[in-house]
């Protein structure tokens, strides 16, 4: 099995679940759908340099090739952003949760079959 | 370099030291906070006059910010079109920031100016960078700013759309770095002018992943743009924040206009292979639906808030139609009409702050209440903005309707642009006279209660009737103003001007 085959479907597992966390009706399970969903894009971006192995991303005296350090810069920016983004869900969801009473994204109370879910 | 060369950073360096300085002085000394933040706004009407007057001259600027050359460097670039843009948020952001401290609605919350500030931060920057990485970084400090001043306010039925307005932004922001991702690995490069320069050299191996990228990133812009069928956190979101607020937020889709506009005919023009001119069989669907959900929705409308929510809809719908037939006249009409829609769109916002303002528990419903303080003056004022919004003579939205239909006569698909422009008019037309005489025509049920609030001072009248002034000098120098727009579309349909001004200028 090769690297690159690894890192994509690690990728595509990320996504799937992401997709189906964020199509959930709470706002829990949607925050925790955002969260893979940055995961599976980071890795994404982190990829986009190609996938090397043991080479240096900035210059050095005995390496002969390097690899790609913008997308790494890329993928830093990415996270800090979506760090705060999900920070900023998790407390808009505590606090509507709090104000109407419900975790629902539709913001509507309970209903008989999420009970259980 | 000379001091006018830096002058094109200042609409991103002005506000980026005002918010802050705002923030702090807020707490102890309101009044000069105020006099900081009402600077702040002017200095940076006054950068965007110098900076249109610049662009007369028809050359492309570039700035290499850190002085680092062009494909490795961030650049801002200044053309005409970010000039025209950058005007057009300067003197809407005057107009809402005077609106929100007449009326005090920036004291019912700590961060009103602060934000304000930074919101026009991201709305600056995404209109003269040069980069598609630092255009994903203003998006998102515009966008941050925009959850915070959409909940400016709270209330659980603004937390509630709130949540759904954030999601669907980070979705929206995932799938811009997706699309980046692409075009990086393709292409190794996010200078918007280098990209111009590689995607056209591609391979016939790396097409469909050219395709895909072209295609993610214009959909991204669209949901930016409030594009149907990615129109759905539009009308909730507007209609359940401040209507000042969503006054400024009558510019932010256009921000997803202005960069669909800037990026395809540059990236995805006539030489990107397979990627060629790739979102423009979605567009004209995407428009036409737009325009037509969005005037339905100004007709079937409970209250003025939503109904504005739905006019912003109908005019990016309006304005996506001759944004896809990607000629030069037409785009030339679609900036006319874009340029007027951002202000009606922002001027009925206002005036249905004004109206709420003065009918008390009536608030915005489109129900009849008996008379109140102001009534006439009000009713006139949204008479004349429904003129415009909805683009009947004499005023500018109906100058700019004339001028898409003239221009896009004879392209393909014609027959579709003019029947949903002529049917949409006239559902608006229907739309607003029936919400305007619910409103301040037909009397109240007998037993009805008096309205609650009493408000007497007019102040609150300067911001709309500003906005309006502003379109019927759009009206009165349509000429001079259309003759503005086509120079600008011809430099916009001009992308190896682009690509020589910006890859040119590397020192």
């Amino acid at each position: 099995m090769s690297l690159e085959f690894l890192v994509a479907s690690a990728i595509a597992t990320l996504m799937a679940g992401s997709i189906y966390l964020s199509l959930r009706g709470r706002t829990f399970q949607v925050v925790l759908g955002l969260t893979l969903l940055s995961y599976a894009i980071n890795l994404f971006l982190f990829a986009v340099g190609r996938l090397v192995v043991d080479r240096p991303p900035l210059w050095s005296k005995e390496a002969t090739a390097h690899a790609d350090p913008l997308p790494q810069a890329l993928v830093l920016t990415a996270i800090v952003i979506t760090f705060g983004m999900t920070a900023l869900t998790v407390i808009l969801s505590l606090r509507s949760f709090l104000e109407s009473g419900s975790d629902q994204v539709d913001g509507r109370v309970e209903r008989d079959g999420d009970s259980a879910a | 370099m000379s001091m006018s060369d830096h002058l094109m950073i200042a609409p991103v360096v002005v506000p980026a030291i005002v918010a802050p300085v705002a923030m702090l002085l807020m707490r102890r000394r309101r009044d000069v906070g105020l006099l900081v933040s009402l600077g702040g706004c002017v200095a940076m009407l006054a950068a965007a006059i110098a900076l249109f007057g610049m662009a007369q001259d028809d050359a492309i600027r570039s700035y290499a910010l850190g002085a680092w050359p062009a494909p490795f460097g961030i650049v801002l670039v200044l053309d005409r079109l970010s000039a025209t843009m950058l005007l057009v948020a300067a003197l809407l952001a005057m107009a809402v920031l005077a609106h929100a401290i007449v009326t005090g609605a920036d004291r019912k919350g700590w961060h009103f100016h602060p934000l304000f500030h930074f919101q026009l931060l991201g709305i600056n920057g995404a209109f003269l960078t040069g980069d598609l990485f630092n255009l994903f970084v203003f998006f998102e400090v515009l966008l941050i700013a925009s959850y915070g001043l959409m909940l400016h306010g709270q209330g659980a039925l603004r937390l509630k759309t709130g949540i759904a307005y954030v999601v669907v932004n980070i979705v929206g922001s995932a799938l811009f770095l997706l699309a980046l991702g692409l075009l990086y690995g393709l292409t190794a490069t996010l200078n918007m002018a280098d990209l111009a320069v590689r995607v056209a050299a591609l391979g016939p191996g790396d097409q469909g992943l050219l395709r895909i990228a072209g295609l993610l990133l214009t959909s991204v812009f669209a949901l930016k743009a409030a594009a149907v069928p990615l129109h759905l956190w539009l009308p909730r979101t507007y209609a359940a924040t401040m209507p000042v607020v969503a006054a400024l937020f009558a510019i932010m889709t256009k921000v997803g206009v202005y960069a669909l506009i800037r990026t395809v005919p540059l990236i995805f023009g006539a030489s990107a292979g397979a990627a060629a001119w790739v979102p423009a069989p979605w567009l004209l669907p995407a428009g036409i639906m737009g325009a037509v959900i969005g005037f339905v929705g100004v007709l079937v409308a409970r209250g003025m808030r939503e109904q504005a929510a739905f006019a912003v809809l109908a005019s990016t719908g309006t304005l996506l139609m001759p944004v896809s037939l990607w000629r030069e006249g037409a785009l030339a009409a679609a900036l006319y009409y874009m340029v007027q829609a951002i202000f009606a769109g922002a001027a009925l916002f206002l005036v249905a702050d004004v109206t709420m303002r003065r009918r008390g528990q009536y608030a915005d419903a489109t129900v009849p209440s008996p008379r109140f303080a102001g009534q006439d003056a009000v009713a006139m004022a949204y008479l004349v903005t429904a003129i415009a919004v909805v683009g009947l003579p004499p005023l500018a939205g109906f100058v700019g309707k004339l001028l898409i239909l003239d221009a896009s006569f004879a392209a393909p698909g014609w027959p579709a642009i003019w029947a949903t422009i002529l049917c949409t008019t006239l559902v608006g037309v229907v739309g607003f006279s029936r919400s305007g005489s619910s409103l301040f025509w037909k009397p109240a049920a007998p037993n009805a209660d008096p309205v609650a609030a009493v408000l007497r001072r007019r102040t609150d009248f300067v911001a709309p009737v500003a906005l309006l002034a502003l379109l019927a000098a759009l009206t009165i120098a349509a000429g001079w103003v259309a003759a503005q727009t086509r120079v600008t579309a011809a430099q916009v349909m001009a992308p190896q001007r682009y690509v020589a001004a910006v890859l040119g200028s590397a020192r």
